[in-house]
């Protein structure tokens, strides 16, 4: 099966994951615009990118998450196929109920471009397979809304079904919420649903996906969704 | 209306009575009032900027357009520019500084090219002034809130305070797009019977006069201003910028043009005379923002975010549809004519009828009085060793460090995003930026550079120096430069004094370029900065584009590793005078900077290179700000190294340490490479001054000092 990026008026990052994708990783990647109403025929996986969908002028993702293109990606993600959403996309998926929780405001109330570390903490996951778990990977952040937020029931239920798949840590692997850059609640990164095949994350694989841009722990979310889309 | 209100001089005016053989008409008059200021004619420096050479191996498109363009190698070409938003950013931080990069992104997209990397230089008053924090948090925050929404990466820059910016703080953006060369957009391309359409937002009564607003000294009551300051919509500017790049691909525009200062008018007419036709406009089908507006306003408003297009009657159905895909407006305005009357018509008369040709290009040039600085000597006056005896050189070392121009600028690079488009191969912090082109796989090597104190002391050999000081680190890094842009901050030309400091800076940039063969592509000019009779520094800031080809491997700062030998290249006459050292630790500038040897730099660049090029270093840093002290510190907290540091002179000078200029470099060599580097260097003035390795930086005359100490006086921890 092949991949499909969606492109909302204010995504910046398109271009960077369908070029980590296509170029780097080899998957047939092709991009959607939004307006679109169905999904190209043989899409396995679907990415919402990162950036500024609508300028992020309301809540980020508010917008995007009532796009046309919206409604095939529920009935894609109902059927147990692939979601990721980075970043902006990863507001759209909580925007529109396909995942839990909310992304507020960094604490610091500042924009944060850094490199950033982070603990694998789920492997059984399309994306993630790749990986060991524990694994410390080096994703960058830039994000303005990251700070990952929950009621502490719901938290402590995501927690326990076991959805967090990555967490900010420190290089030497010591993760949680003192290593959170944005004050994100138990230093959650990146969450999956239920169903363990809609994740989204703040941090961004397709900006450590070669060598010559400093770090390639990225490669292994590409090979992930490699293997499970030539699986099918 | 008298011509003065409009800001016309008494001979300018003539000059435009003449040329018509009548009187104009009020929006006339006011169309040359922003047309012929300073910002948009370059009355005052045309002169000088015609000393600059222009001509390269690697020009595609040198000045004249929107952006230079050089060769990327492959049919790319690179289209790059600097401009400065100075007085908007003194009254409005936030919206002056994010409209400043909005510009210079449409400048880029306007020659066809996708804006690829931005650079941003800062120039701040008195450090911990709460004027200080407010513009600077203020501009930073702008900086970041619109480029990281469109989605351009800020990948390095320059920050300096001092306190002649107290109140005329400077915002200079620079912009880099990759272009194919087979395609590049000219403004000279529009034939008669072409149409004129306008895409992106609508028109208001925003920035109207803002060009005229730039074009004289601040008042003492700024916030007067607040009308003449354009408000940014980065989100229309990431719109505009993907319709306009997919008209393109689909051939659909003739000629294409940024509205910047003085919107439609400066456009439509400058299309209109570079290509040799006439056009007439119907002000009527401008979409606006707000009814009611006059022929004048509409004709004048800064409202951003919006792009003239010039296309064929046949493509007009596709450009329109376009703009209802990218929820833009798009309007059919206007149409291209024989002739040279360039025509703005409103409620079905004719408000304006001018000669094209007359608006951008008929101002007179004004060759202000210039006149050497009385009181030159008395600033040049210094006696060697008054200022560098009896210091205690570990405050000297740790204060430079953590002075507010020289320590870690963390607080403002990571509000910008850096990453985004994934070609950020060296991003801000190092004294070059390193961008990859994902087209070819060659590598662009950026730097921007200013030295107002060396310009204060010696316009001359300060311009000059900052020049060659612009280059040094893209050699080191192995690449060749293509080109330059500048952007010429200044004072009041008015005062002859300051236009002789104007007039030799520029002299120094261009001698500099000429002496090392460095085209300059683009560029601009902002004088008038200055407020209530206290004028900022001379600030000539220059940017540099240099290219590495594919497959070679970029020789970076921040690579020391254990047992590496120090090497110290470069001439040592570097100066205290102009230095950061003689500006925040002795608290007076005198003096000269050291005089241009260009036979050196032409020396040491070649040697750069081949060093780059044999891989036979791990670090190269040049000796900038600070001088081999700063370097120092800089190389062993990257590289998270120390090193254990010799001079063969008995006691440490600040000289030594502090001195500033030259070309120089401080390179970590691997001992099995010694030979090799010797060889390479053979003939050019070289110590050894030590080799890298343990947990402290060890400086003859210094305790030793942690890397953690270090670190965190460089952090402001």
């Amino acid at each position: 099966m092949k991949a499909a990026v969606v492109v909302f008026p204010g995504s910046n990052c398109d271009r960077d994951v369908l070029h980590a994708l296509r170029d780097v990783a080899g998957i047939q990647t092709s991009a959607v615009w939004h307006k679109e109403t169905s999904l190209p025929e043989n899409t396995g996986l679907v990415v919402l990118p990162g950036g500024f969908s609508y300028g992020d002028y309301l809540r980020s993702g508010a917008m995007a998450a009532r796009s046309p293109i919206l409604g095939a990606v529920r009935e894609h993600a109902r059927i147990g196929r692939l979601v990721l959403g980075i970043c902006n996309g990863f507001q759209v998926l909580t925007e529109a109920g396909l995942l839990p929780g909310a992304l507020l405001a960094n604490s610091s109330l500042e924009f944060i471009c850094s490199p950033c570390f982070l603990k694998v903490e789920k492997t059984d996951t399309p994306f993630t397979n790749a990986y060991r778990t524990g694994e410390i990977v080096q994703f960058p952040i830039a994000h303005h809304e990251g700070l990952f937020f929950l009621p502490e029931e719901e938290l402590d239920d995501l927690e326990n079904r076991g959805q967090v798949v990555f967490r900010y840590a420190s290089p030497e692997g010591n993760a949680g919420p003192d290593y959170s850059p944005n004050g994100a609640l138990n230093g959650i990164a990146g969450i999956v649903n239920r169903g363990g095949n809609v994740l989204g994350l703040m941090p961004h694989p397709e900006r450590a996906s070669e060598d010559i841009l400093g770090c390639s722990d990225g490669l292994g979310m590409w090979n992930s969704v490699k293997s499970w889309l030539e699986g099918r | 209306m008298d011509f003065r209100k409009a800001g016309l001089l008494e001979t300018e005016y003539g000059a435009i009575c003449m040329e018509l053989d009548r009187e104009p008409n009020e929006t006339e008059l006011k169309i040359f009032g922003v047309m012929w200021s300073e910002h948009c004619s370059y009355k005052s420096s045309r002169p000088l900027l015609r000393l600059f050479p222009k001509e390269g191996p690697a020009v595609l498109k040198g000045v004249g357009e929107n952006a230079g363009v050089v060769d990327a190698g492959d049919g790319w070409g690179l289209a790059f520019k600097v401009e400065s938003h100075n007085h908007p950013s003194a009254v409005e931080p936030y919206q002056g500084a994010a409209t400043g990069v909005g510009g210079i992104i449409r400048d880029i997209l306007a020659m066809g090219a996708r804006p690829m990397a931005s650079m941003d230089g800062l120039f701040f008053g008195k450090p911990g002034s709460p004027k200080t924090a407010i513009l600077s948090n203020g501009i930073v925050k702008g900086v970041g809130g619109y480029g990281n929404c469109v989605g351009v990466p800020t990948v390095g820059g320059k920050t300096l305070y001092d306190a002649h910016y107290e109140d005329n703080p400077l915002l200079n953006a620079f912009c880099i797009g990759l272009v194919d060369s087979s395609r590049i957009v000219s403004s000279q391309t529009a034939e008669p019977g072409n149409l004129v359409v306008l895409l992106g937002s609508r028109t208001g009564r925003d920035g109207i006069g803002g060009a005229a607003f730039a074009s004289v000294e601040l008042g003492e009551d700024t916030k007067s201003s607040r009308p003449q300051v354009q408000i940014g919509d980065p989100f229309v500017e990431k719109l505009l910028i993907e319709a306009c790049l997919e008209a393109l691909d689909l051939g659909l525009v003739t000629s294409m043009q940024d509205m910047g200062a003085a919107g439609i008018t400066s456009s439509a007419s400058e299309i209109a005379a570079k290509s040799g036709v006439g056009m007439v406009i119907d002000l009527d089908s401008v979409p606006l923002r707000e009814p009611d507006m006059s022929a004048w306003e509409i004709a004048l408003s800064e409202s951003q975010e919006r792009m003239l297009l010039i296309v064929r009657p046949e493509k007009l159905d596709q450009v329109l549809a376009l703009g209802r895909k990218w929820d833009l407006e798009a309007a059919l305005i206007g149409k291209t004519v024989e002739g040279d009357r360039f025509i703005l018509e409103k409620g079905g008369t004719v408000a304006v009828d001018l000669p094209a040709s007359l608006i951008g290009g008929g101002c007179p040039e004004i060759d202000w009085p210039s006149a050497r600085p009385s009181e030159l000597e008395a600033r040049q006056a210094y006696e060697p060793g008054e200022d560098t005896t009896g210091r205690n050189l570990e405050s000297d070392l740790l204060g430079l460090l953590s002075s507010p121009s020289l320590r870690d600028k963390t607080w403002i690079t990571r509000q910008y995003d850096s990453m985004v488009q994934v070609n950020t191969v060296m991003g801000p912090g190092a004294p070059v930026s390193l961008v990859r082109i994902k087209e070819n796989g060659n590598l662009v090597a950026l730097t921007m550079e200013a030295l107002p104190w060396a310009c204060h002391l010696d316009p001359f050999r300060g311009g000059y120096e900052t020049m060659a000081r612009s280059l040094r680190p893209i050699w080191l890094t192995g690449a060749r430069h293509l080109g330059m842009t500048n952007c010429l901050n200044f004072p009041s030309p008015e005062n002859r004094e300051q236009f002789w400091e104007f007039a030799e800076s520029v002299r120094g940039l261009a001698e500099c370029c000429k002496d090392l063969s460095c085209p300059v592509v683009s560029g601009n000019v902002s004088l008038y900065n200055e407020t209530a009779g206290s004028p900022i520094l001379p600030t000539p800031l220059v940017c540099s584009v240099g290219l590495i080809p594919a497959g070679r491997k970029a020789l970076l700062p921040g690579g020391w590793k254990e047992g590496d030998v120090l090497y110290l290249a470069g001439m040592d006459n570097a100066a205290i005078p102009g230095s950061h050292f003689q500006a925040t630790r002795i608290g007076k500038i005198a003096g000269r900077p050291i005089p241009p040897s260009p036979e050196m730099e032409l020396d040491f660049m070649e040697r750069a290179l081949r060093t780059a090029e044999m891989e036979i270093a791990d670090s190269a840093i040049p000796i900038l700000g600070g001088g081999l002290g700063i370097a120092l510190c800089k190389e062993a907290v990257s590289s998270k190294i120390g090193a254990d540091v010799r001079f063969e002179t008995p006691t440490t000078s600040p000289v030594t340490l502090f001195a500033e200029g030259g070309a120089r470099a401080l390179y970590a060599v691997p001992q099995r490479n010694a030979f090799a580097f010797l060889q390479v260097w053979k003939g050019f003035p070289l110590r050894r001054i030590g080799t890298v390795g343990g947990d402290e930086l060890r400086i003859p005359g210094i305790p030793p000092q942690s890397l953690k100490r270090l670190e965190e006086t460089w952090r402001g921890d």
